[in-house]
Protein backbone atom coordinates (compact mmCIF):
# COMPACT_ATOMS: atom_id res chain seq x y z
CA UNK A 1 0.00 0.00 0.00
CA UNK A 2 0.92 3.36 -0.57
CA UNK A 3 1.77 4.78 2.77
CA UNK A 4 0.57 8.25 3.78
CA UNK A 5 3.28 10.94 3.45
CA UNK A 6 4.35 14.16 5.31
CA UNK A 7 4.26 16.33 1.94
CA UNK A 8 1.27 16.75 2.27
CA UNK A 9 -2.15 16.02 -0.47
CA UNK A 10 -1.31 13.88 -3.45
CA UNK A 11 -4.61 12.86 -4.75
CA UNK A 12 -7.97 14.84 -5.73
CA UNK A 13 -11.08 13.12 -6.36
CA UNK A 14 -13.98 14.79 -7.97
CA UNK A 15 -17.80 13.79 -7.94
CA UNK A 16 -20.47 15.30 -10.62
CA UNK A 17 -23.76 14.55 -11.90
CA UNK A 18 -26.12 16.60 -13.17
CA UNK A 19 -25.07 20.19 -14.18
CA UNK A 20 -21.47 18.87 -13.70
CA UNK A 21 -20.31 19.72 -17.29
CA UNK A 22 -20.33 23.59 -16.73
CA UNK A 23 -19.07 23.12 -13.15
CA UNK A 24 -16.04 21.01 -14.34
CA UNK A 25 -14.98 23.47 -16.55
CA UNK A 26 -15.28 26.05 -14.21
CA UNK A 27 -13.12 23.81 -11.89
CA UNK A 28 -10.37 22.83 -14.50
CA UNK A 29 -10.12 25.90 -15.49
CA UNK A 30 -9.19 27.32 -12.26
CA UNK A 31 -6.40 25.22 -11.46
CA UNK A 32 -2.82 26.14 -12.09
CA UNK A 33 -0.72 25.14 -15.26
CA UNK A 34 1.36 23.80 -12.56
CA UNK A 35 -0.94 21.75 -10.75
CA UNK A 36 1.30 18.33 -9.98
CA UNK A 37 -1.76 16.50 -8.17
CA UNK A 38 -3.81 14.24 -10.13
CA UNK A 39 -7.25 15.18 -10.43
CA UNK A 40 -9.82 11.96 -10.69
CA UNK A 41 -12.72 12.90 -12.35
CA UNK A 42 -15.93 10.76 -12.21
CA UNK A 43 -19.10 12.21 -13.68
CA UNK A 44 -22.29 10.64 -14.52
CA UNK A 45 -22.93 10.37 -17.61
CA UNK A 46 -24.92 8.47 -20.57
CA UNK A 47 -23.18 5.44 -21.87
CA UNK A 48 -21.98 7.13 -25.61
CA UNK A 49 -21.42 10.66 -24.25
CA UNK A 50 -17.79 10.67 -25.69
CA UNK A 51 -16.89 14.49 -26.06
CA UNK A 52 -16.40 15.42 -21.97
CA UNK A 53 -12.39 15.09 -22.35
CA UNK A 54 -11.99 17.17 -25.18
CA UNK A 55 -14.82 20.06 -23.47
CA UNK A 56 -12.82 19.79 -20.75
CA UNK A 57 -9.35 20.09 -22.14
CA UNK A 58 -10.33 23.30 -23.74
CA UNK A 59 -10.58 24.79 -20.63
CA UNK A 60 -6.89 23.73 -19.10
CA UNK A 61 -3.35 23.39 -20.08
CA UNK A 62 -2.98 20.38 -17.97
CA UNK A 63 -3.30 17.07 -20.04
CA UNK A 64 -7.12 15.60 -20.23
CA UNK A 65 -7.37 11.94 -20.64
CA UNK A 66 -9.96 9.64 -20.47
CA UNK A 67 -8.95 6.27 -18.29
CA UNK A 68 -7.56 3.00 -19.93
CA UNK A 69 -7.21 0.47 -17.52
CA UNK A 70 -4.20 0.34 -15.78
CA UNK A 71 -3.13 3.95 -16.98
CA UNK A 72 -0.51 5.16 -14.33
CA UNK A 73 -1.34 7.92 -11.70
CA UNK A 74 0.61 11.06 -12.58
CA UNK A 75 -0.43 14.88 -12.85
CA UNK A 76 -2.79 15.88 -14.87
CA UNK A 77 -7.02 15.78 -15.06
CA UNK A 78 -8.07 11.70 -15.48
CA UNK A 79 -11.80 11.22 -16.82
CA UNK A 80 -13.32 8.02 -15.95
CA UNK A 81 -15.21 6.28 -18.73
CA UNK A 82 -18.63 5.90 -19.13
CA UNK A 83 -19.88 2.25 -17.81
CA UNK A 84 -17.05 1.52 -15.94
CA UNK A 85 -15.99 1.89 -12.66
CA UNK A 86 -12.67 3.82 -12.07
CA UNK A 87 -10.90 2.24 -8.91
CA UNK A 88 -7.19 3.47 -7.82
CA UNK A 89 -4.56 0.84 -7.23
CA UNK A 90 -1.07 1.57 -6.28
CA UNK A 91 0.19 3.94 -8.85
CA UNK A 92 -2.64 3.16 -11.41
CA UNK A 93 -5.71 3.12 -11.92
CA UNK A 94 -8.22 -0.06 -12.26
CA UNK A 95 -11.05 -0.04 -14.21
CA UNK A 96 -14.36 -2.33 -13.53
CA UNK A 97 -17.96 -3.78 -14.81
CA UNK A 98 -19.19 -4.99 -11.22
CA UNK A 99 -22.70 -3.76 -10.52
CA UNK A 100 -23.73 -0.12 -10.59
CA UNK A 101 -23.65 0.93 -6.86
CA UNK A 102 -27.17 2.94 -6.25
CA UNK A 103 -28.03 2.94 -10.14
CA UNK A 104 -24.73 4.09 -10.71
CA UNK A 105 -22.12 3.50 -13.28
CA UNK A 106 -19.20 5.38 -12.78
CA UNK A 107 -20.38 5.40 -8.98
CA UNK A 108 -18.35 8.41 -6.99
CA UNK A 109 -18.63 6.00 -4.04
CA UNK A 110 -16.57 3.43 -5.56
CA UNK A 111 -14.50 6.08 -6.72
CA UNK A 112 -14.05 8.10 -3.85
CA UNK A 113 -13.59 4.68 -1.60
CA UNK A 114 -11.01 3.37 -3.11
CA UNK A 115 -8.91 6.62 -2.94
CA UNK A 116 -9.90 6.62 1.01
CA UNK A 117 -7.96 3.68 1.06
CA UNK A 118 -5.26 3.99 -0.97
CA UNK A 119 -4.50 7.45 -0.59
CA UNK A 120 -5.84 7.69 3.37
CA UNK A 121 -5.44 11.21 4.21
CA UNK A 122 -3.88 12.44 1.38
CA UNK A 123 -6.88 12.23 -0.29
CA UNK A 124 -8.98 15.28 -1.18
CA UNK A 125 -12.27 14.96 -2.41
CA UNK A 126 -15.11 17.37 -4.08
CA UNK A 127 -18.57 16.72 -4.21
CA UNK A 128 -20.05 19.17 -6.87
CA UNK A 129 -23.80 19.59 -8.50
CA UNK A 130 -25.94 16.95 -8.90
CA UNK A 131 -29.63 15.42 -8.40
CA UNK A 132 -28.57 12.15 -6.11
CA UNK A 133 -26.71 11.14 -3.29
CA UNK A 134 -23.87 9.14 -4.80
CA UNK A 135 -20.27 10.42 -3.31
CA UNK A 136 -22.09 11.33 0.33
CA UNK A 137 -20.66 7.97 1.49
CA UNK A 138 -17.47 7.95 -0.52
CA UNK A 139 -17.06 11.85 1.22
CA UNK A 140 -17.77 10.36 4.72
CA UNK A 141 -14.76 8.04 3.89
CA UNK A 142 -12.25 9.95 2.70
CA UNK A 143 -13.41 12.76 5.71
CA UNK A 144 -12.51 9.53 8.24
CA UNK A 145 -9.24 8.45 7.10
CA UNK A 146 -8.30 12.22 7.66
CA UNK A 147 -8.60 13.42 4.23
CA UNK A 148 -10.02 17.00 3.24
CA UNK A 149 -13.21 17.42 1.71
CA UNK A 150 -14.75 20.29 -0.43
CA UNK A 151 -18.38 20.64 -1.52
CA UNK A 152 -19.16 23.06 -3.78
CA UNK A 153 -21.92 25.56 -2.09
CA UNK A 154 -25.52 23.91 -2.47
CA UNK A 155 -26.77 27.63 -2.48
CA UNK A 156 -25.00 27.91 -6.00
CA UNK A 157 -25.07 24.57 -7.63
CA UNK A 158 -26.70 23.77 -10.61
CA UNK A 159 -28.62 20.69 -8.59
CA UNK A 160 -28.90 21.02 -5.02
CA UNK A 161 -29.10 17.49 -3.70
CA UNK A 162 -26.01 15.61 -4.08
CA UNK A 163 -24.04 18.33 -2.61
CA UNK A 164 -26.76 19.00 0.24
CA UNK A 165 -26.65 14.90 0.88
CA UNK A 166 -22.72 15.40 1.09
CA UNK A 167 -22.93 17.94 3.35
CA UNK A 168 -24.58 15.98 5.44
CA UNK A 169 -22.75 13.15 5.60
CA UNK A 170 -19.72 15.98 5.99
CA UNK A 171 -20.71 18.87 8.14
CA UNK A 172 -17.65 20.34 8.43
CA UNK A 173 -16.87 20.21 4.85
CA UNK A 174 -14.92 23.44 3.33
CA UNK A 175 -18.24 24.88 1.34
CA UNK A 176 -16.91 26.63 -1.65
CA UNK A 177 -18.39 28.13 -5.16
CA UNK A 178 -17.03 26.70 -8.46
CA UNK A 179 -14.81 29.85 -8.49
CA UNK A 180 -12.64 29.51 -5.45
CA UNK A 181 -12.32 25.52 -5.80
CA UNK A 182 -9.41 25.80 -8.41
CA UNK A 183 -7.40 28.18 -6.20
CA UNK A 184 -8.25 26.72 -2.95
CA UNK A 185 -6.99 23.36 -4.52
CA UNK A 186 -3.90 24.82 -5.50
CA UNK A 187 -3.62 26.61 -2.36
CA UNK A 188 -3.44 23.35 0.04
CA UNK A 189 -0.27 21.89 -2.11
CA UNK A 190 2.36 20.52 0.61
CA UNK A 191 0.75 21.58 3.20
CA UNK A 192 -2.30 20.04 5.63
CA UNK A 193 -5.90 21.90 6.06
CA UNK A 194 -7.69 21.43 9.25
CA UNK A 195 -11.47 21.02 8.20
CA UNK A 196 -13.59 24.04 8.15
CA UNK A 197 -15.67 24.82 10.89
CA UNK A 198 -19.56 23.63 10.00
CA UNK A 199 -21.70 26.04 8.76
CA UNK A 200 -25.47 27.47 10.06
CA UNK A 201 -27.97 24.74 8.52
CA UNK B 1 -29.86 -7.53 -11.97
CA UNK B 2 -29.01 -6.99 -8.53
CA UNK B 3 -29.62 -3.18 -8.42
CA UNK B 4 -30.47 -3.44 -4.46
CA UNK B 5 -30.08 -0.18 -2.49
CA UNK B 6 -26.77 -0.44 -1.07
CA UNK B 7 -26.74 2.31 1.81
CA UNK B 8 -23.38 1.29 3.74
CA UNK B 9 -20.37 0.96 1.55
CA UNK B 10 -18.80 -1.94 1.49
CA UNK B 11 -15.91 -1.59 3.39
CA UNK B 12 -16.09 -0.90 7.08
CA UNK B 13 -14.67 2.47 7.85
CA UNK B 14 -13.04 1.05 10.91
CA UNK B 15 -11.22 -1.60 9.45
CA UNK B 16 -7.36 -1.73 9.58
CA UNK B 17 -6.15 -1.51 6.08
CA UNK B 18 -2.76 -3.38 6.44
CA UNK B 19 -4.49 -6.20 8.64
CA UNK B 20 -7.09 -6.48 5.38
CA UNK B 21 -4.23 -6.53 3.67
CA UNK B 22 -2.92 -9.63 5.11
CA UNK B 23 -6.29 -10.78 5.28
CA UNK B 24 -7.41 -11.26 1.54
CA UNK B 25 -3.61 -12.60 1.09
CA UNK B 26 -4.33 -15.53 3.40
CA UNK B 27 -7.67 -15.67 1.85
CA UNK B 28 -6.82 -16.04 -1.72
CA UNK B 29 -3.45 -18.18 -0.78
CA UNK B 30 -6.50 -20.58 0.93
CA UNK B 31 -8.61 -20.65 -2.28
CA UNK B 32 -5.86 -21.34 -4.30
CA UNK B 33 -4.64 -24.18 -1.95
CA UNK B 34 -7.88 -25.79 -1.85
CA UNK B 35 -9.62 -25.40 -4.54
CA UNK B 36 -7.15 -24.67 -7.02
CA UNK B 37 -8.87 -20.81 -8.11
CA UNK B 38 -5.91 -18.65 -8.29
CA UNK B 39 -6.72 -14.49 -7.33
CA UNK B 40 -3.66 -14.05 -6.34
CA UNK B 41 -2.97 -11.04 -8.67
CA UNK B 42 -6.21 -9.91 -9.71
CA UNK B 43 -6.73 -5.93 -9.07
CA UNK B 44 -6.88 -5.20 -5.60
CA UNK B 45 -9.41 -2.56 -5.31
CA UNK B 46 -12.48 -4.08 -6.94
CA UNK B 47 -11.39 -7.44 -5.65
CA UNK B 48 -11.39 -6.21 -1.99
CA UNK B 49 -14.80 -4.77 -2.91
CA UNK B 50 -16.58 -8.33 -4.14
CA UNK B 51 -14.89 -10.23 -1.21
CA UNK B 52 -16.61 -7.45 1.29
CA UNK B 53 -19.89 -8.14 -0.76
CA UNK B 54 -20.01 -11.29 0.03
CA UNK B 55 -18.55 -11.12 3.45
CA UNK B 56 -21.85 -8.67 4.05
CA UNK B 57 -24.46 -11.16 2.32
CA UNK B 58 -23.06 -13.97 4.66
CA UNK B 59 -23.73 -11.78 7.43
CA UNK B 60 -20.14 -12.18 8.45
CA UNK B 61 -17.66 -9.21 10.05
CA UNK B 62 -14.40 -9.56 8.42
CA UNK B 63 -12.27 -11.26 5.82
CA UNK B 64 -11.03 -13.62 7.98
CA UNK B 65 -14.43 -15.08 9.16
CA UNK B 66 -14.66 -15.53 5.08
CA UNK B 67 -11.68 -17.48 4.74
CA UNK B 68 -12.98 -19.81 7.79
CA UNK B 69 -16.30 -20.43 6.34
CA UNK B 70 -14.85 -20.93 2.34
CA UNK B 71 -12.36 -23.35 3.30
CA UNK B 72 -14.89 -25.50 4.69
CA UNK B 73 -18.30 -25.18 2.79
CA UNK B 74 -17.01 -25.56 -1.03
CA UNK B 75 -21.15 -24.44 -1.71
CA UNK B 76 -19.52 -20.98 -0.38
CA UNK B 77 -16.79 -21.05 -2.47
CA UNK B 78 -18.79 -21.84 -5.62
CA UNK B 79 -20.50 -18.41 -4.77
CA UNK B 80 -17.32 -16.89 -3.53
CA UNK B 81 -16.03 -17.67 -7.52
CA UNK B 82 -19.72 -15.78 -9.25
CA UNK B 83 -18.91 -13.24 -7.10
CA UNK B 84 -14.65 -12.63 -8.04
CA UNK B 85 -15.46 -13.48 -11.75
CA UNK B 86 -17.67 -10.25 -12.92
CA UNK B 87 -20.05 -12.37 -15.37
CA UNK B 88 -21.65 -8.63 -16.95
CA UNK B 89 -21.68 -9.21 -20.74
CA UNK B 90 -23.88 -8.16 -23.45
CA UNK B 91 -25.00 -9.38 -27.27
CA UNK B 92 -22.88 -7.00 -29.54
CA UNK B 93 -21.36 -5.00 -26.43
CA UNK B 94 -19.91 -2.13 -28.17
CA UNK B 95 -21.61 -2.22 -31.58
CA UNK B 96 -18.14 -0.04 -32.46
CA UNK B 97 -16.25 -3.29 -32.16
CA UNK B 98 -18.03 -5.73 -34.73
CA UNK B 99 -18.42 -3.34 -37.16
CA UNK B 100 -14.90 -2.72 -37.27
CA UNK B 101 -14.32 -6.53 -37.26
CA UNK B 102 -16.14 -6.65 -40.30
CA UNK B 103 -14.41 -3.89 -41.92
CA UNK B 104 -10.84 -4.54 -40.99
CA UNK B 105 -10.76 -8.17 -39.80
CA UNK B 106 -13.29 -10.09 -41.96
CA UNK B 107 -11.37 -9.28 -45.33
CA UNK B 108 -8.12 -11.33 -44.46
CA UNK B 109 -10.34 -14.20 -42.95
CA UNK B 110 -11.63 -14.77 -46.32
CA UNK B 111 -8.13 -15.83 -47.25
CA UNK B 112 -8.30 -18.30 -44.91
CA UNK B 113 -9.05 -21.94 -45.95
CA UNK B 114 -10.01 -22.36 -41.94
CA UNK B 115 -10.29 -19.82 -38.91
CA UNK B 116 -9.48 -20.62 -35.58
CA UNK B 117 -10.93 -18.20 -33.25
CA UNK B 118 -10.67 -18.05 -29.03
CA UNK B 119 -13.15 -16.30 -26.88
CA UNK B 120 -11.42 -16.03 -23.37
CA UNK B 121 -13.56 -15.19 -20.67
CA UNK B 122 -16.65 -15.23 -22.31
CA UNK B 123 -18.56 -15.41 -19.97
CA UNK B 124 -22.67 -16.43 -20.66
CA UNK B 125 -21.49 -16.66 -24.17
CA UNK B 126 -23.61 -13.14 -25.36
CA UNK B 127 -20.05 -12.25 -27.40
CA UNK B 128 -19.95 -15.93 -29.24
CA UNK B 129 -23.06 -15.83 -30.73
CA UNK B 130 -22.54 -12.44 -31.60
CA UNK B 131 -19.59 -13.46 -33.24
CA UNK B 132 -21.36 -16.72 -35.02
CA UNK B 133 -24.09 -14.66 -36.38
CA UNK B 134 -21.37 -12.17 -38.45
CA UNK B 135 -19.24 -14.70 -39.54
CA UNK B 136 -22.29 -16.23 -40.97
CA UNK B 137 -23.59 -13.27 -42.46
CA UNK B 138 -20.16 -13.29 -43.97
CA UNK B 139 -20.46 -16.46 -45.38
CA UNK B 140 -17.58 -17.50 -43.09
CA UNK B 141 -18.95 -19.45 -40.16
CA UNK B 142 -18.59 -22.92 -42.30
CA UNK B 143 -14.33 -22.31 -42.14
CA UNK B 144 -14.80 -21.10 -38.66
CA UNK B 145 -14.18 -23.10 -35.26
CA UNK B 146 -14.46 -21.01 -32.17
CA UNK B 147 -12.85 -21.78 -29.12
CA UNK B 148 -15.12 -20.31 -26.14
CA UNK B 149 -13.23 -20.53 -22.61
CA UNK B 150 -14.07 -19.02 -19.00
CA UNK B 151 -12.35 -20.02 -15.70
CA UNK B 152 -16.53 -20.41 -14.33
CA UNK B 153 -18.19 -23.78 -14.77
CA UNK B 154 -21.71 -21.79 -13.85
CA UNK B 155 -21.75 -19.19 -16.80
CA UNK B 156 -20.27 -22.03 -19.51
CA UNK B 157 -23.64 -24.18 -19.08
CA UNK B 158 -25.86 -20.89 -19.39
CA UNK B 159 -23.82 -20.21 -22.84
CA UNK B 160 -24.14 -23.78 -24.14
CA UNK B 161 -27.81 -23.45 -23.38
CA UNK B 162 -27.66 -20.17 -25.32
CA UNK B 163 -31.10 -18.70 -23.46
CA UNK B 164 -30.79 -15.03 -23.17
CA UNK B 165 -33.36 -12.75 -21.35
CA UNK B 166 -36.24 -11.49 -24.00
CA UNK B 167 -36.14 -8.02 -22.27
CA UNK B 168 -32.97 -8.07 -23.64
CA UNK B 169 -33.73 -8.32 -27.28
CA UNK B 170 -35.37 -4.46 -27.84
CA UNK B 171 -31.54 -3.86 -26.88
CA UNK B 172 -29.93 -6.67 -28.55
CA UNK B 173 -31.73 -5.65 -31.86
CA UNK B 174 -30.59 -1.99 -31.53
CA UNK B 175 -27.29 -3.44 -30.85
CA UNK B 176 -26.95 -5.82 -33.88
CA UNK B 177 -27.62 -3.03 -36.25
CA UNK B 178 -24.93 -0.51 -35.42
CA UNK B 179 -22.58 -3.76 -35.71
CA UNK B 180 -23.97 -3.68 -39.15
CA UNK B 181 -26.18 -6.37 -38.95
CA UNK B 182 -27.65 -6.96 -42.29
CA UNK B 183 -30.99 -9.41 -41.26
CA UNK B 184 -33.56 -9.23 -39.05
CA UNK B 185 -31.99 -10.13 -35.43
CA UNK B 186 -35.22 -12.25 -34.85
CA UNK B 187 -34.36 -14.91 -37.31
CA UNK B 188 -31.45 -16.18 -34.91
CA UNK B 189 -33.81 -16.91 -31.91
CA UNK B 190 -37.32 -18.28 -31.15
CA UNK B 191 -39.37 -16.52 -28.27
CA UNK B 192 -39.99 -18.49 -25.49
CA UNK B 193 -42.04 -17.65 -21.74
CA UNK B 194 -38.64 -17.65 -19.96
CA UNK B 195 -36.38 -16.56 -22.89
CA UNK B 196 -35.02 -16.01 -26.49
CA UNK B 197 -33.51 -19.39 -27.31
CA UNK B 198 -30.55 -18.75 -29.97
CA UNK B 199 -30.45 -21.21 -32.59
CA UNK B 200 -28.46 -24.47 -31.91
CA UNK B 201 -26.98 -24.21 -35.88
CA UNK B 202 -25.09 -20.79 -34.02
CA UNK B 203 -23.17 -22.98 -32.16
CA UNK B 204 -22.49 -26.23 -34.41
CA UNK B 205 -18.77 -24.91 -34.65
CA UNK B 206 -18.26 -23.83 -31.39
CA UNK B 207 -16.83 -25.82 -28.38
CA UNK B 208 -17.29 -23.90 -25.29
CA UNK B 209 -14.99 -25.38 -22.16
CA UNK B 210 -13.41 -24.40 -19.08
CA UNK B 211 -10.07 -22.60 -19.34
CA UNK B 212 -8.26 -20.52 -16.62
CA UNK B 213 -6.24 -17.82 -17.96
CA UNK B 214 -4.01 -18.28 -15.04
CA UNK B 215 -3.09 -21.25 -14.52
CA UNK B 216 -3.83 -23.10 -17.48
CA UNK B 217 -1.48 -23.12 -20.55
CA UNK B 218 -1.80 -22.96 -24.65
CA UNK B 219 -3.96 -25.59 -26.26
CA UNK B 220 -3.42 -24.59 -29.46
CA UNK B 221 -3.27 -21.87 -32.75
CA UNK B 222 -5.47 -19.25 -33.42
CA UNK B 223 -6.30 -17.01 -35.90
CA UNK B 224 -7.89 -14.68 -33.47
CA UNK B 225 -8.08 -14.19 -29.80
CA UNK B 226 -10.80 -11.93 -28.32
CA UNK B 227 -10.42 -11.32 -24.88
CA UNK B 228 -12.69 -8.27 -24.02
CA UNK B 229 -13.26 -6.88 -20.04
CA UNK B 230 -11.36 -10.00 -18.65
CA UNK B 231 -7.65 -8.65 -18.12
CA UNK B 232 -9.26 -5.62 -16.56
CA UNK B 233 -9.35 -7.40 -13.53
CA UNK B 234 -5.96 -8.45 -13.47
CA UNK B 235 -2.95 -6.39 -12.08
CA UNK B 236 -0.19 -5.83 -14.00
CA UNK B 237 1.98 -8.29 -13.34
CA UNK B 238 -0.70 -10.88 -14.61
CA UNK B 239 -2.03 -8.94 -17.34
CA UNK B 240 1.86 -9.60 -18.83
CA UNK B 241 1.83 -12.94 -18.20
CA UNK B 242 -1.43 -13.67 -19.75
CA UNK B 243 -0.38 -11.40 -22.53
CA UNK B 244 2.16 -13.81 -23.05
CA UNK B 245 -0.16 -16.63 -23.33
CA UNK B 246 -1.74 -14.87 -26.26
CA UNK B 247 0.77 -14.16 -27.98
CA UNK B 248 2.14 -17.74 -27.97
CA UNK B 249 -1.13 -18.69 -28.84
CA UNK B 250 -1.66 -16.11 -32.27
CA UNK B 251 -0.34 -17.54 -35.45
CA UNK B 252 1.52 -15.41 -37.70
CA UNK B 253 -0.41 -12.14 -38.27
CA UNK B 254 -2.91 -12.93 -35.72
CA UNK B 255 -5.66 -10.72 -34.57
CA UNK B 256 -6.19 -9.86 -30.90
CA UNK B 257 -8.95 -7.92 -29.79
CA UNK B 258 -8.99 -6.50 -26.45
CA UNK B 259 -12.00 -4.39 -24.68
CA UNK B 260 -12.91 -0.86 -25.40
CA UNK B 261 -10.92 0.68 -22.36
CA UNK B 262 -7.99 -1.66 -22.12
CA UNK B 263 -4.83 -1.41 -24.07
CA UNK B 264 -1.42 -2.92 -25.07
CA UNK B 265 0.40 0.45 -23.89
CA UNK B 266 0.63 -0.47 -20.48
CA UNK B 267 1.93 -4.18 -21.35
CA UNK B 268 5.43 -5.28 -22.56
CA UNK B 269 3.93 -6.08 -25.84
CA UNK B 270 3.19 -3.45 -27.24
CA UNK B 271 5.71 -3.30 -29.77
CA UNK B 272 4.80 -7.25 -30.84
CA UNK B 273 1.62 -5.83 -32.31
CA UNK B 274 0.48 -3.31 -35.05
CA UNK B 275 -2.76 -1.52 -34.81
CA UNK B 276 -6.43 -2.42 -36.53
CA UNK B 277 -8.34 -0.04 -34.87
CA UNK B 278 -7.09 2.31 -32.31
CA UNK B 279 -10.72 2.40 -30.77
CA UNK B 280 -11.56 -0.48 -30.89
CA UNK B 281 -8.35 -2.09 -29.81
CA UNK B 282 -7.95 -4.34 -32.16
CA UNK B 283 -4.63 -5.83 -32.59
CA UNK B 284 -1.93 -7.60 -35.56
CA UNK B 285 0.78 -9.64 -34.31
CA UNK B 286 4.00 -8.76 -36.17
CA UNK B 287 7.03 -10.11 -34.68
C1 LIG C 1 -16.84 -9.05 -17.45
S1 LIG C 1 -16.86 -10.68 -18.13
C2 LIG C 1 -16.51 -10.34 -19.82
C3 LIG C 1 -17.35 -11.12 -20.77
C4 LIG C 1 -17.15 -10.83 -22.24
N1 LIG C 1 -15.78 -11.12 -22.66
C5 LIG C 1 -17.53 -9.42 -22.59
O1 LIG C 1 -16.65 -8.57 -22.76
O2 LIG C 1 -18.71 -9.12 -22.67
C6 LIG C 1 -15.36 -11.36 -17.47
C7 LIG C 1 -15.26 -12.87 -17.58
O3 LIG C 1 -13.91 -13.29 -17.33
C8 LIG C 1 -13.94 -14.50 -16.64
N2 LIG C 1 -12.65 -14.71 -15.96
C9 LIG C 1 -12.20 -14.11 -14.85
N3 LIG C 1 -11.00 -14.61 -14.50
C10 LIG C 1 -10.68 -15.55 -15.42
C11 LIG C 1 -9.57 -16.42 -15.60
N4 LIG C 1 -8.56 -16.41 -14.75
N5 LIG C 1 -9.58 -17.25 -16.66
C12 LIG C 1 -10.63 -17.26 -17.53
N6 LIG C 1 -11.70 -16.46 -17.41
C13 LIG C 1 -11.74 -15.61 -16.36
C14 LIG C 1 -15.12 -14.36 -15.70
O4 LIG C 1 -15.61 -15.62 -15.28
C15 LIG C 1 -16.12 -13.58 -16.55
O5 LIG C 1 -17.02 -14.43 -17.18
Amino acid sequence: MSGESEAGYRMVVVGASAGGLYALRTLIAGLPADFDMPVVVVQHRAKESELLCELLQECTPLPVTEVMDKQEIGPGVFIGPPDYHLLVDDGSFALSTDDPVRYSRPSIDVMFQSAAETYGMDTVGVVLTGANQDGSAGLRQIADAGGHCVVQDPETAEVRVMPRSALKAVPDACVLTLEEIGPHLAGIRGRRVPPCPPRDA
Amino acid sequence: MSNQRVELPDTPAAYNRDVERIEVELLLEGVYRHYGFDFRSYAYSSLKRRIWKRITQEGLASVSQLQDRVLHDSSLMEKLLLDLSINVTAMYRDPGFYAAFREKVVPTLRTYPFIRIWHAGCSTGEEVYSMAILLEEEGLYDRARIYATDINEVVLQRARAGIFPLEKMQEYTQNYLRAGGTRSFSEYYTAMYDGALFNTTLTRNVVFSQHNLVTDGSFSEFNVIVCRNVMIYFDRKLQNRVHRLFYDSLSRRGVLALGNKETLRFTDFEDKYEVVDTREKIYRRTA
